[in-house]
């Protein structure tokens, strides 16, 4: 049923559990595929190249963010391909899955308090209002 | 690895990117200049020349497509006690040294050296700018009506705030226009850019700084000269490293150093102060969507192109909105980051971090933060690996010692303290010095030392396990003991 499934992450922690959930919708459809995308933001660019000063140049911060995502896949053994996309993270990841067709978003819901939800928003929030695909947040 | 962009590509890649993100910058850029030249205590035309200049100029010259340079805050602060002492002329002066300065340090490649900058002294740079940009903004407060403080208020209100219905203007900007208008119509009496200095409507104009050429200027120039040269490439690699990121294509860091020099050289002889990379226009540059060089030659002649035809207007903008600018600008600049992981980082990190801000904050002069912060760090790391591990075991009659570790300068004290020289009832000993390294000549001097301390004692000695490195250094050093 999701052959096209697009997993929405941050390189954090909580995203890998996000991982397993994708892969378990994947193993359901024979020759599903999972797109990992990483929305590179200005803020966080800034402030990972800040604390990954002495590594930059030997590492790419953020690409190197989804490594962990990746190797997950291969074990699991689902046809991947992973884009990294520049942006604010929900309209991008929005417009993407929008212009791809994806049949499925999943996406982590990252658990903000009221007052940074109001000044970020909540990027799963976003995506699940304005994606045309079904959207899973895994909490 | 990352991609260099081709010259062509960094020219023409991004033809309406660079310009819609050029214009954007143009007009986040205006506010900063002024306010960072009146930080300076400089005419907020030298300001405006200045990101008008250096923006133009890297373009050209400089080595990563796509990032903005101008007047920024970390070279204004730097530069306050020479205007306050000495006046604008000498600035300038000071300003075309800082430039060549900087191709110097372009030519032998010194910009290799940043990775002698630990990760700790980097954040306390950008921890130690913020607070400075913040604490400079304190001033504007002396004897203010609440006019002032509404003000203030009301422009973070609206730069925060703004955010929330579009970001296709920058929200600084409408809190400028705001806060402008309402000044104009209450016909409020608050201090304005005007009663900072005039704006000029005209282009710059070539001019020679007006200080006698001499030796006695080069020493009053000088040292705020490196001093600018030293902060404005910190900042200039760290935002081209910024950039890198996000866009995923390398840049070249020599070729922006020396593009650095020539952009202050040019600044310096058409009246404009001191510039270098600025982290948070070249952030608003690349997330709307700038790319390439087009971007930064965009926003420098629309820069200039407002304040000719618009210079009227600038004028009247009141003092507080640009002091809600800056407090924007200090809470963006500050890593929050930092403060989260202080618990995580060891401890002699925070440490090189928070007396890195403490120098700056004291000293007002981020160039010595940083060397101050790079020597407690070297110090740290020396203390870290001169710990020497020696431990002994008797097997076939003989006394064992393994040596692990550096030896060193700086660990040969505490090895000959600790040594343990009772070899029980052997009559020989061996040094394993296997995982051990010989770095210099208190290493070679400590070890003959310890061993004919042992010899006199009537114990023969045998080395083994030295790596080539040592045994040649040895070999070339030792002078009491033959090789067994």
């Amino acid at each position: 049923m999701y052959k096209k499934i697009l997993l929405a992450t941050d390189g954090s922690e909580h995203s890998l559990r996000t991982t397993n959930h994708a892969i378990s919708l994947a193993t359901i459809t024979a020759d599903s595929y999972i797109e990992v995308v990483y929305v590179k933001e200005s803020t966080q660019v800034k402030s990972d190249t800040l604390h990954n000063w002495n590594k930059v140049g030997v590492m790419n911060v953020q690409e190197d963010k989804v490594m962990g995502i990746e190797e997950d896949l291969q074990k699991a053994g689902i046809s991947y391909k992973t884009t990294v996309l520049n942006g604010e993270p929900g309209p991008t990841i929005v417009d993407y899955a929008n212009e791809k067709e994806f049949d499925i978003v999943i996406v982590g819901s990252r658990g903000l308090n009221a007052f940074q939800e109001m000044v970020l928003g909540s990027v799963s929030h976003k995506v699940a209002k304005r994606a045309n695909c079904p959207v899973l947040i895994v909490k | 690895m990352q991609n260099t962009l081709t010259s062509r590509k960094a020219w023409f890649g991004n033809i309406k990117g660079d310009l819609v993100s050029g214009i954007v910058v143009a007009l986040a850029l205006i506010p900063e200049a002024i306010a960072f030249a009146i930080i300076a205590g400089v005419d907020p035309m030298v300001g405006l020349y200045a990101s008008f200049l250096i923006s133009v100029v890297i373009a050209f010259a400089g080595g990563r497509p796509g990032m903005i340079s101008g007047a920024t805050g970390a070279m204004a602060l730097v530069m306050v006690d020479l205007v306050a002492e000495w006046g604008v002329d000498y600035l300038l002066a000071a300003t075309i040294l800082t430039g060549v300065l900087q191709i110097i340090f372009g030519i032998t490649k010194l910009a290799r050296l940043m990775k002698f900058i630990p990760r700790s002294v980097m954040v306390g740079f950008v921890n130690a700018l913020a607070i400075l940009i913040f604490t400079a903004q304190l001033e504007h407060f002396e004897g203010a009506n609440w006019v002032m403080y509404a003000m203030v208020i009301g422009a973070l209100a609206i730069i925060y705030l703004f955010p929330l219905f579009t970001k296709a203007v920058p929200s600084p900007l409408i809190a400028i226009v705001v806060i402008t208008i309402i000044a104009l119509m209450t016909n409020v009496n608050v201090l304005t850019v005007g009663d900072m200095g005039q704006i000029t409507q005209a282009f710059p104009s070539f001019l020679f700084p007006n200080v006698p050429f001499s030796f006695d200027t080069l020493m009053i120039i000088f040292p705020y000269s490196l001093a600018l040269a030293i902060v404005g490439l910190v900042e200039s690699l760290l935002t081209a490293s910024i950039v890198d990121e996000y866009t995923g294509t390398a840049s070249n860091k020599n070729r922006e150093a020396g593009g650095q020099g020539i952009a202050n050289i040019i600044t310096g002889f058409f009246g404009g102060m001191a510039g270098c990379a600025m982290i948070g226009q070249s952030v608003i540059n690349v997330s709307s969507g700038g790319r390439g060089r087009l971007s930064s030659l965009t926003a420098g002649l629309v820069l200039i192109s407002l304040i000719v035809f618009m210079g009227d207007i600038v004028s009247q903008i009141p003092v507080a909105a640009l002091v809600g600018v800056m407090v924007m600008v200090s809470i963006g600049t500050f890593d929050w980051g930092s403060i989260r992981t202080l618990k995580i980082v060891p401890l002699t990190d925070n440490l090189v971090m928070i007396v890195t801000v403490l120098t700056v904050v004291f000293t007002h002069n981020l160039a010595i933060g940083v060397l101050t912060g790079v020597l407690l760090s070297a110090i740290f790391f020396v203390a870290k690996i001169s710990k020497v591990k020696v431990t002994k075991e008797f097997k076939y009659n003989r006394m064992h010692y393994t040596f692990q570790g550096e030896i060193f300068f700086a660990s040969v004290t505490e090895l000959m303290d600790e040594f343990d020289y009772n070899t029980e009832n052997a009559k020989e000993a061996v040094f394993d010095l296997t995982k051990a390294r010989l770095w210099d000549d208190s290493a070679i001097a400590a070890l003959d030392k310890i061993v004919s301390n042992l010899e006199q004692k009537r114990i023969n000695v045998y080395v083994v396990g030295l790596n080539q490195l040592s045994s040649e250094l040895r070999a070339k050093l030792s002078r009491k003991l033959s090789a067994h």
